[in-house]
C-alpha cells in the first residue's frame, strides 16, 4: 500500500487491474485504492511480471503492506518486490515476505480457470471448499465466493471528509510541532505579467486561454532551479533534494478538505502545458480520481487563496516537504514607480520554509527570483 | 432569443462547471462567485467555455466582467446574439 502523502495511514483495495502472469511496466496503473483523497490509481514503480496478488479486493491495509509480488525483469526467481512502494517515505517501503508457497498437505486442487479467476479477484483458494471431483475447486466455486463476499465499497462522502479532516489535522500538527518555520513576504508588481497575459489571451480562442495562476506556478518552478534547498523532503533527520521540481498545487475540494497533487517537472513545462495539466488535475481532484504519483511526488506546495479575497497567505508546510509558497489576490493599489505614485496590480507572495533545510537569505533570494521572472512573462 | 432559453442555457453551463452547485436559487443580481462556494477561476473558465459552445459565440476575455452575475450573463448574451 503506497503512502500517498505523509497524512495517509491506510487504504482499501477497490480494484485490481492486473492478474498473476501479467507483464507490467513502470508507471502502469495496477490497482485502484480508496483513500479519503478519493479512489486513487496506483502506479507500479518496477517493470516485471506479476507473480501473486497479496491483498484481496475489499481489504483495508496499512501503508507499507505489500499488495502484490512481482518478478522483476532479468531476475530468475521471485523477487520480494511489491507494487508501488511509498515514494518519499522509505520507512513505509512495501517489501513482501518470502512466499509461503507449499501449502500443508500438498497442492491445492483447482482448475486453471478457477485459479486465474481467483487470482484476478484477489481470492485465496485455500479459504474455499471445492465442489469438483475429489474436492477440486471449480470456476463456479470461485464465482460463488466472489458473489457472496462483501463488495469493495468506496467511502461515503461524510466518511471521506471526516477521514480527510483527521489526516489534515495530523499532518498540520506534525508540521507545527516539528518544523521550525520561517516566513518571508514580498509584494509583486503584476502589471507586466497581466499585460502580457491580456494580449496573449486576446489572440486565443475561449478554449485556449491562460490564467495568471499558471504564470505564478511557472515562475516558482523556474526559481526553484536556483534554490534547490527549498525543493525536496526532510527525512530521517536530513534534507533530500527532490528528484525533480514537482509543484504540489493546493486544490480546495467542494464540500470541504483539500488535496495538493503534483504538477510533475513543472519547470520544464510551457505555460500552455501547465494550464492543461492544472485544469485536468483540478477536475480529477474534485472527481476523486488522482494517480498515486501525483499524491506522493510533490516536492513543494503552492497555495493561492487570492480568489477568496485574502491579500496574504501565511502557510503551514506540508511535511515532509520543506517549503510552501502562498499567493494572495491581485488587486490595484498605489505603488511608487520612478518617484511617482501610480495604480498597479499588486500581489503578496509569501514563503514559509523549514529553517532546518534553508536559511532566510536563500529564501529571500528565491522570492526575489520569482519577482524578476514575472517581470519577463514572455520567457516563462 | 427571449431570455428564458438563454437563462436555461446559462444555468446549464453553470451547473456543468460547478457540479454540486444549487443553481436553481441564484439571486440574478449578486455576483456568482459570492453565491457559489468553490467557484474559482478554473470553474469560471469552464463556464465561459460552456457558453461559448452552447451559443457558438467567441467571448473575449475583456468581456468577462460582464458575466459576473446571472442577470449580467443574460443581458450580455442577448446583446451579442441580437447583434449577429
Amino acid at each position: 500500500m503506497p503512502s500517498l502523502g505523509s497524512d495517509m495511514e491506510a487504504g482499501t483495495l477497490l480494484e485490481w487491474r492486473i492478474a498473476p502472469g501479467d507483464a507490467v511496466s513502470r508507471g502502469d496503473v495496477v490497482a485502484v485504492v480508496d483513500t479519503f483523497k478519493g479512489a486513487i490509481d496506483v502506479e507500479i514503480f518496477e517493470t516485471g511480471v506479476v507473480e501473486e496478488i497479496l491483498v484481496p479486493v475489499g481489504e483495508k491495509v496499512p501503508v507499507g503492506t505489500p499488495l502484490a509480488r512481482l518478478r522483476v525483469e532479468g531476475e530468475p526467481a521471485a523477487a520480494p518486490v511489491a507494487a508501488a512502494p511509498a515514494a518519499p517515505v522509505p520507512a513505509a517501503a512495501a517489501v513482501a515476505p518470502p512466499a509461503a508457497v507449499p501449502a500443508p498437505g500438498g497442492r491445492l486442487r483447482a482448475s486453471p480457470a478457477a485459479r486465474q479467476r481467483a487470482a484476478a479477484a484477489g481470492i485465496d483458494l485455500a479459504t474455499l471448499r471445492g465442489s469438483g471431483p475429489q474436492g477440486a475447486l471449480t470456476l463456479a466455486d470461485v464465482e460463488r465466493a466472489i458473489a457472496v463476499r462483501p463488495a469493495a465499497r468506496a467511502m461515503a462522502p461524510a466518511e471521506r471528509l471526516a477521514g480527510m479532516r483527521q489526516a489534515i489535522a495530523a499532518a498540520m500538527l506534525r508540521s507545527k510541532r516539528e518544523i521550525p518555520h520561517y516566513y518571508l513576504g514580498t509584494t509583486l508588481d503584476m502589471a507586466r505579467a497581466l499585460a502580457w497575459l491580456e494580449e496573449e489571451n486576446a489572440r486565443r480562442p475561449v478554449t485556449g486561454r491562460l490564467l495568471a495562476g499558471v504564470l505564478l506556478l511557472k515562475a516558482v518552478a523556474l526559481a526553484l532551479r536556483q534554490a534547490p534547498e527549498l525543493n525536496g523532503h526532510w527525512l530521517d533527520g536530513g534534507f533530500r533534494p527532490g528528484s525533480g521540481i514537482h509543484v504540489g498545487t493546493a486544490i480546495a475540494l467542494r464540500g470541504g478538505g483539500l488535496v495538493a497533487p503534483a504538477l510533475h517537472a513543472a519547470d520544464a513545462a510551457t505555460p500552455d502545458q501547465l494550464m492543461a495539466e492544472l485544469r485536468q488535475l483540478v477536475q480529477r481532484a474534485r472527481a476523486g480520481s488522482l494517480r498515486s504519483s501525483e499524491l506522493a511526488d510533490a516536492t513543494i506546495t503552492v497555495t493561492s487563496l487570492g480568489e477568496q479575497g485574502v491579500d496574504t497567505v501565511y502557510g503551514i508546510i506540508h511535511p515532509p516537504q520543506v517549503a510552501l509558497v502562498g499567493f494572495g489576490r491581485i488587486a490595484e493599489r498605489p505603488w511608487v514607480v520612478d518617484g511617482r505614485v501610480v495604480a498597479r496590480p499588486l500581489l503578496q507572495a509569501t514563503l514559509s520554509a523549514d529553517h532546518r533545510a534553508s536559511d532566510g537569505h536563500r529564501g529571500a533570494r528565491f522570492l526575489a527570483l520569482v519577482e524578476s521572472l514575472l517581470q519577463e512573462p514572455e520567457t516563462l | 432569443m427571449s431570455d428564458t432559453p438563454i437563462r436555461d442555457t446559462v444555468l446549464r453551463a453553470l451547473g456543468e462547471a460547478v457540479p454540486d452547485a444549487d443553481v436553481g436559487h441564484l439571486d440574478p443580481d449578486r455576483r456568482l462567485r459570492d453565491q457559489l462556494d468553490y467557484f474559482d477561476s478554473i470553474d469560471f473558465l469552464n463556464f465561459v467555455e460552456g457558453l461559448h459552445k452552447a451559443f457558438n459565440l467567441d467571448i473575449p476575455e475583456r468581456d468577462y466582467p460582464q458575466l459576473a452575475t446571472l442577470a449580467g450573463c443574460i443581458d450580455y448574451l442577448q446583446t451579442r446574439l441580437a447583434a449577429r
